[in-house]
């Protein structure tokens, strides 16, 4: 009696199981994935192949082979905004990385208040991004913005913060650190908190000292959020447009390659051309990722 | 004065400082928007206006289609945020559950799409779109938000979260006679709520924030979003009307800093608890 009871119900389960056809599955992800196949997934294979192309609206498009490619080799405009994306990123990323994890430290204390400046700190992002850069283009303006006016009461003229090389870079990487980093801190912040209070305490108990637990056992033991968000704020930086755009008008000085890809495809309409530039920023991307995961065995940490 | 109430205070001292950079941005903003372009420009060091002075906030419904840009933002934010969390949860819970053919390869083409960004692929979409006779409808500024990076970090978050709910869970509920469907909409959607949050959250702010797709498919003041119309506010040489810029920018703002500032536990500890740490 009891035997028959315990066995009866995995029978069901198993049967229920296997009655289960593949359609249901496909029902589930199908309204999502036939969109992003149409939407993205099409698409991004459509820009090798049109990057082969010579289209310019609003003329048919026409084989063009490779010379796209050698245009953009001999293009001093794009070599310029690669050397610029290149410099943008290495500014962005050590700083927002940095920023983040020193404000998750100085927030991961038990003080009154804390709270209160965790959501000042954090405010920004809910900010609007136009909004934001509209802000600072006004509080970096040459003549009577905010910056060169204090900077101008010490006896420094400022300089063209939005247009001259390489100020107008340090302009953008500044005002979205400080935009951005908010949520960067807060996932460091919750990765501290899970760090268990007892391997710190081991570890002054051996003699360690403060930056030797930093760097040797907090570190370590939040390093796999660390890499996921160094993965992540590389890709946001390599694509950013709109902080770029606004603050600057899209300036040589900061036009990252993003934005030559917007000038060549959305102003003179060289879709062939402008593929081109998307396909290289898709390759650089792909090779700084498995870059990365390849970095990842040498220094991430994981608990068995 | 005792040491540690020396360190306490250095330590406040330092907060503080690091915080400026952080609120007077916002805080200027608002401020100045209550200022006229003269006293703007005449003291741009100034946080708060010496009179409160709404004529910017009238003039920039008065003169500019600034309110129908303000209603295109709502109700393209809301239907992309209810269709990422409809079709996110949906695709994330067929992920973590069911079995069929070509799973895996279908969920890392939703990596890759969160991974790839979706601004280099516009070209093909903007030929797609064009040859729809789409260009200058809010048709692919709502889509492309949907079916991009976006909707595929909800489908993977999603995903992450129905994997931490046991298994036996959705089992009980078949032997119970529920259906996979019921399974999902009775069972599994109630669990996920803090994900939902996060998920939500992120929806509403990209699409809010969206300014490359507006930029290069809508053509006619009436139909832009918020990003574009903040940057309208300009004479026939360029020159910007400052006031008029940062009333409106405060505009778009304040909604979103108080619901930040109302809520902010919740949306903390959801947007930490979401499997976004990794």
């Amino acid at each position: 009696m009891l035997k028959a009871r315990t066995a009866a119900p995995p029978r069901v389960v198993k049967r229920r199981r296997g009655w289960e056809s593949p359609w249901v599955g496909f029902a589930f992800v199908a309204p999502f994935m036939l969109g992003l196949t149409v939407l993205f997934l099409g698409p991004v294979l459509a820009v090798p192949v049109l990057s082969l192309l010579n289209w310019v609206l609003p003329d048919a498009p026409t084989w063009a082979g490779f010379s796209n490619y050698a245009r953009l080799a001999r293009d001093p405009e794009v070599l310029r905004s690669t050397w610029i994306t290149a410099l943008f990123v290495a500014g962005l990323v050590p700083l927002n990385i940095g920023l983040a994890l020193g404000l998750a430290l100085l927030l991961n204390v038990k003080a009154r208040g804390v709270g209160l400046f965790r959501t000042l700190l954090f405010s920004p992002v809910v900010v609007p991004l136009v909004a934001w850069a509209l802000v600072w283009r006004f509080v970096l303006q040459p003549d009577f913005g905010l910056v060169n006016n204090l900077l101008g009461r010490i006896g420094i003229s400022g300089p063209n913060w939005l247009f001259e090389f390489p100020w107008a870079l340090v302009a953008v990487i500044v005002s979205m650190v400080i935009e951005h980093v908010g949520l960067n801190m807060l996932i460091f912040l919750a990765a501290l908190q899970g760090v268990p209070r007892e391997v710190h305490e081991a570890a002054v108990i051996d003699g360690a000292s403060r930056g030797q637990v930093f760097w040797k056992v907090t570190l370590p033991m939040i390093s796999p959020t660390v890499f996921l968000t160094l993965v992540v704020t590389i890709i946001g930086a390599l694509k950013a447009f709109a902080p770029i755009y606004v603050l600057t008008g899209g300036s040589d000085s900061a036009s990252v390659l993003m934005v030559q890809m917007f000038k060549n495809g959305f102003k003179y309409f060289d879709f062939g051309y402008a593929s081109g530039i998307a396909w290289v920023l898709f390759v650089v991307m792909l090779l700084l990722t498995v870059g990365q995961w390849q970095m990842r065995k040498r220094w991430v940490h994981y608990e068995s | 004065m005792s040491l540690r109430s020396l360190s306490r205070a250095a330590y406040y001292a330092v907060m503080v400082v690091l915080a400026v950079p952080f609120v007077f941005p916002t805080l200027w903003m608002i401020g100045a928007s209550f200022k006229s372009n003269q006293a703007i420009f005449a003291e741009p060091l100034g946080l708060l206006p010496s009179r409160v002075d709404w004529a910017n906030y009238a003039q920039v419904f008065r003169d500019y289609p600034f309110a129908a840009q303000y209603l295109n933002s709502v109700y393209i934010a809301v239907i992309v945020t209810l269709a990422t969390l409809l079709l996110g949860a949906l695709a994330g819970y067929g992920f973590a559950r069911l079995n069929f053919p070509g799973r895996d390869l279908m969920f890392i083409a939703c990596l890759s799409a969160m991974m790839l960004p979706s601004e280099a692929v516009s070209i093909p979409q903007f030929a797609l779109f064009k040859a729809a006779g789409l260009v200058n409808t809010h048709a692919p500024v709502i889509l492309l938000q949907i079916f991009g990076g976006t909707g595929a970090l909800a489908v993977f978050l999603l995903r992450q979260h129905f994997l931490t709910v046991p298994r036996e869970l959705d089992e009980a509920a078949l032997i119970d006679g529920l259906g996979r469907w019921g399974i999902f909409w009775h069972v599994m959607l109630p669990l996920a709520r803090p994900a939902l949050v996060a998920v939500g959250i992120f929806a509403f702010l990209n699409s809010w924030n969206d300014y490359f797709n507006p930029l290069i498919y809508l053509n006619s003041g009436e139909r832009f979003t918020l990003p574009l119309g903040l940057q309208g506010f300009t004479d026939p040489l360029g020159g910007i009307f400052w006031n008029l810029t940062l009333a409106a920018s405060t505009l778009a703002t304040l909604p979103l800093l108080l619901a930040f500032l109302v809520a902010q536990r919740h949306f903390v500890e959801s947007l930490t608890s979401s499997g976004l740490k990794g």
